[in-house]
């Protein structure tokens, strides 16, 4: 039951929009810093152009994704209509708004701070203004969701949530208390001294504060991408998921445990304590639980299709699995990116392993192989399976389709593993440009060519995402019926009340916030002399 | 069961899903604040109490430790990239009637004959701090010092407004121009130098930080190689020092002579 198939449109169109233009810009930006692009005479239009990326890519794509996924799952899911239908185009707006109020300081080259703003380089208040506008019209999807599901459940006392719902909404609340790291960072510090209200700034709460965000953000990124692969991939694939109850413990697991972990960003930074580090070194180990249990359930899930459509042997169902199917392709491709990027991960979490990759191109390449790949690519499967319902109009083209996916696979492979190789040898992130005709660099540009090889494989498979899209819009009608999620081998009939409410996992997750973030953030606000000047982005 | 008895002991969920959290939350917190900072032989702790409160954080200082005294002092000052910006016109002529003392050797236009340094238009933050530098002692020169003992506060302000506020003439002699060496441009990275353009112009430029073109190149010889030997030292955080002393005789040369080859005309616009 999609009712209001134009608010969710509009999410999606405004994300693959900025999507591109973002896309353009990196791609430009790995061109430029290799040895094939000829070096920027200023590197401030590189540092431009990476806040105009990163801020598209961290704030405004990925939220509008969630929200537009979270609108369609509200509607299909809860079979109800979306409640405060006024109040989402207003959210919506907010974002438009923001989005150009941040973008015009990027583009004159008044906020090249980059999108963790790193203070206390400062750039125009209007740039932060615009971001919290974008997080504004977030908060009111939060509460939207909160809402629904809470109407749907006077209307349903008892009953199950459904899948897609219940994690929705946890994915809305994990993005609610995150995204409040950087609004105190922004509102309490950095916007009143970019409003010229005060001239220092305390550069390491600032880091903490952020370290709240950054961290969490990602697995906000990261629910659509787990919905997707609980609730569509069995159902389009033709199985079941393997058990309802892992499912919802997997992203109640996301709920608690990606909040307390945000400093292992901070490992190499002096204002923290080294006990603090480690407590949270140990949380972040911890976050591979739910990861770990959903790459069970979902193969367990894929091989009962398997075994559905007559795949037999131990490894022999694989090959009965049917690949021709976008959202297994999808799928197996986001799982190989994301086996890739976790480990990866593991080795950024741990405290000494990360001393040797710390600040290195390492770090990009990992964040995007598991946000660009694993993610990003299941968000393209999540508009392919809504759009016929979204649209009433088919998506004809299979096999663009198909070609659109493998090459972004492809092209996420080749970017990123040269990206991590060089980072290995100490290539240091954030750069405008390389020297490589230095001999002590020399021998990593031809990672580096390679991998702005695959940042043009890249852009072409994300022209190509939005021209079939686009011309699933003029294709001929056709009636896609009621949008479905999977079900489950066994549909729960009853679900305890900790599986089927978020309370007792949000105060969780507040309660670790408190216990892992709560000293240093008041040793630091507490203590003076922590202050720096702030350093104005274009002053002399 | 309805939310109401969510939160008590009674419900399994709520018992196992804090007390693993918790138990995990006070394992993790035991190790990290008491069997790890014991695991390093190299640091003494008084007791368990003083181990936590390191592994924190805490803010304290070692008592036993003093301070090293500082034989020579130290630059005091501190710049902003808001320090002197739109100085008055009253302020840019104080300014220029307590210039005429210094044209002996910087020249009646800011342009010096005498191998001391160009000021017409050279930035106002570099002025006041050299100035604040020579008047505490923290930077010292026979002619200098003498010059800038007496100054107040308000007149460095307002000299350094004037210098910063004439046009930057091209400079007395230059030679031709010659082609930016490896230094400038590239630094030594593995010599940790980074470019001389970084802070000082043609790549970017930062608070506090001098242009160079068309300065004498007797003087930039001699103040990096004053900076080499730490006969000066009042650069903030070493920064200058750190680089000089890791430059080679040769590499100075190159930058002296480069720098003092450049017509001023070329400094990048960033003001």
């Amino acid at each position: 039951m999609l009712v209001n198939r134009k608010l969710i449109l509009a999410h999606f169109w405004l994300a693959f929009a900025v999507f591109g233009v973002a896309l353009t810009l990196g791609a430009w930006q790995m061109f430029i810093r290799s040895p094939i692009g000829t070096w920027l005479s200023n590197p401030e239009l590189y540092y431009r152009s990476l806040t105009a990326h990163g801020t598209v890519m961290g704030y405004v794509f990925p939220t509008l994704v969630a929200m537009a996924f979270g609108y369609a799952i509200s509607e299909s899911a809860l079979q109800q209509r979306l409640v405060g239908v006024r109040w989402a185009w207003a959210g919506f707006w907010l974002i438009v708004a923001g989005s150009i109020m941040a973008v015009i300081p990027i583009a004159l080259g008044r906020a090249s701070v980059l999108y963790t703003f790193y203070p206390p380089l400062i750039g125009n208040v209007f740039y932060y203004l615009g971001v919290v506008l974008v997080v504004v019209g977030s908060w009111i999807w939060v509460a939207l969701m909160s809402v629904n599901l809470r109407v749907w459940r006077k209307a349903n006392p008892g009953a199950p949530v459904p899948l897609a719902m219940f994690a929705n909404v946890a994915g809305s609340y994990l993005w609610a208390w995150t995204a409040v790291g950087a609004a105190l960072e922004l509102l309490l510090q950095i916007i009143p001294v970019a409003a010229g209200l005060k001239a220092t700034i305390d550069a390491g709460l600032a880091r903490i504060f952020f370290s709240w965000t950054l961290h969490a953000i990602v697995y906000f990124w990261l629910m659509p991408t787990y919905i997707a692969y609980y609730t569509i991939v069995p159902r389009a694939i033709g199985g079941r998921v393997y058990s309802d109850s892992m499912a919802r413990i997997a992203f109640i697991l996301f709920l608690v445990v990606s909040m307390p972990i945000g400093m292992h960003h901070t490992f190499a930074d002096p204002q923290v304590g080294a006990g603090f580090k480690f407590i949270h070194s140990a949380f972040t180990a911890l976050v591979a639980l739910p990861t770990l249990l959903t790459v069970f359930t979902i193969c367990a899930s894929v091989e009962i299709a398997a075994r559905l459509r007559g795949g037999r042997g131990m490894f022999g169902w694989i090959g009965a699995l049917p690949w021709d199917n976008p959202m297994m392709l999808a799928l197996a491709f986001s799982f190989v990116m994301l086996g890739f990027g976790g480990a990866g991960g593991l080795i950024n979490m741990s405290y000494q392993l990360d001393a040797s990759i710390h600040n290195t191109q390492w770090i990009t390449g990992h964040f995007h192989l598991i946000f660009g790949g694993a993610i990003v690519i299941m968000y393209f499967a999540i508009a392919y399976d809504l759009w016929p319902h979204l649209t009433g109009r088919e998506l004809i083209d299979i096999r663009l389709i198909r070609t659109q996916l493998w090459l972004w696979f492809i092209g996420m492979i080749v970017t990123t593993f040269p990206w991590h190789w060089v980072g290995i040898l100490g290539m240091p992130r954030r750069m405008a440009y390389f020297d490589f005709g230095d001999p002590a660099i020399a021998p990593q540009a031809l990672s580096v060519t390679l991998s702005a090889i695959g940042g043009f494989i890249l852009l072409a498979s994300g022209i190509m995402f939005i021209v079939i899209l686009a011309r699933g819009m003029r294709a001929p009608q056709i009636d896609a019926g009621p949008y479905r999620f999977a079900l489950a081998v066994h549909q729960p009939t009853t679900v305890p009340v900790a599986l089927n409410t978020h309370a007792l996992w949000v105060a969780l997750m507040i309660g670790l916030t408190l216990t892992n973030y709560g000293y240093p953030i008041l040793n630091l606000a507490l203590s003076s002399g922590t202050s720096v000047p702030a350093v104005y982005v274009g002053a002399q | 069961m309805s939310t109401r008895d969510l939160f008590t002991l009674r419900n399994s969920h709520f018992r196992t899903g804090v007390g693993i959290t918790a138990a995990i939350l006070v394992v993790t917190a035991i190790a990290g604040f008491i069997v790890l900072p014991f695991a390093q032989p190299w640091v003494q702790f008084a007791g368990v109490w003083d181990a936590i409160c390191s592994a924190a954080g805490v803010p304290q200082r070692a008592a036993s430790v003093t301070a090293p005294e500082q034989a020579k002092r130290l630059s005091e000052v501190v710049l902003t990239s808001n320090t002197l910006s739109r100085p008055s016109q009253e302020a840019i002529g104080r300014g220029a009637t307590l210039a005429q003392r210094c044209a002996i050797c910087h020249g009646p236009t800011g342009v010096s004959r005498a191998d001391s340094p160009n000021l017409a238009g050279q930035y106002a933050a570099v002025i006041y701090k050299e100035l604040h530098d020579f008047r505490s002692g923290a930077r010292t020169n026979a002619v200098m010092s003498p010059f800038a003992v007496n100054l107040t506060d308000q007149e460095i302000a307002d000299l350094s407004n004037y210098y910063a506020y004439l046009p930057r003439l091209p400079a007395y002699h230059p030679t031709p121009q010659l082609p930016k060496p490896n230094i400038v441009i590239y630094g030594a990275p593995m010599r940790g130098i980074a470019p001389c353009g970084a802070c000082h112009g043609s790549l970017d430029n930062k608070t506090g930080s001098p242009w160079l073109e068309g300065q004498s190149e007797a003087y930039m010889k001699a103040q990096l190689h004053a900076f080499a030997s730490g006969e000066r030292r009042n650069d903030i955080s070493q920064q200058m020092r750190n680089i000089a002393r890791a430059m080679t005789p040769q590499e100075i040369e190159q930058a002296a002579a480069y720098y003092a080859s450049q017509p001023p005309d070329v400094v990048k616009a960033v003001d």
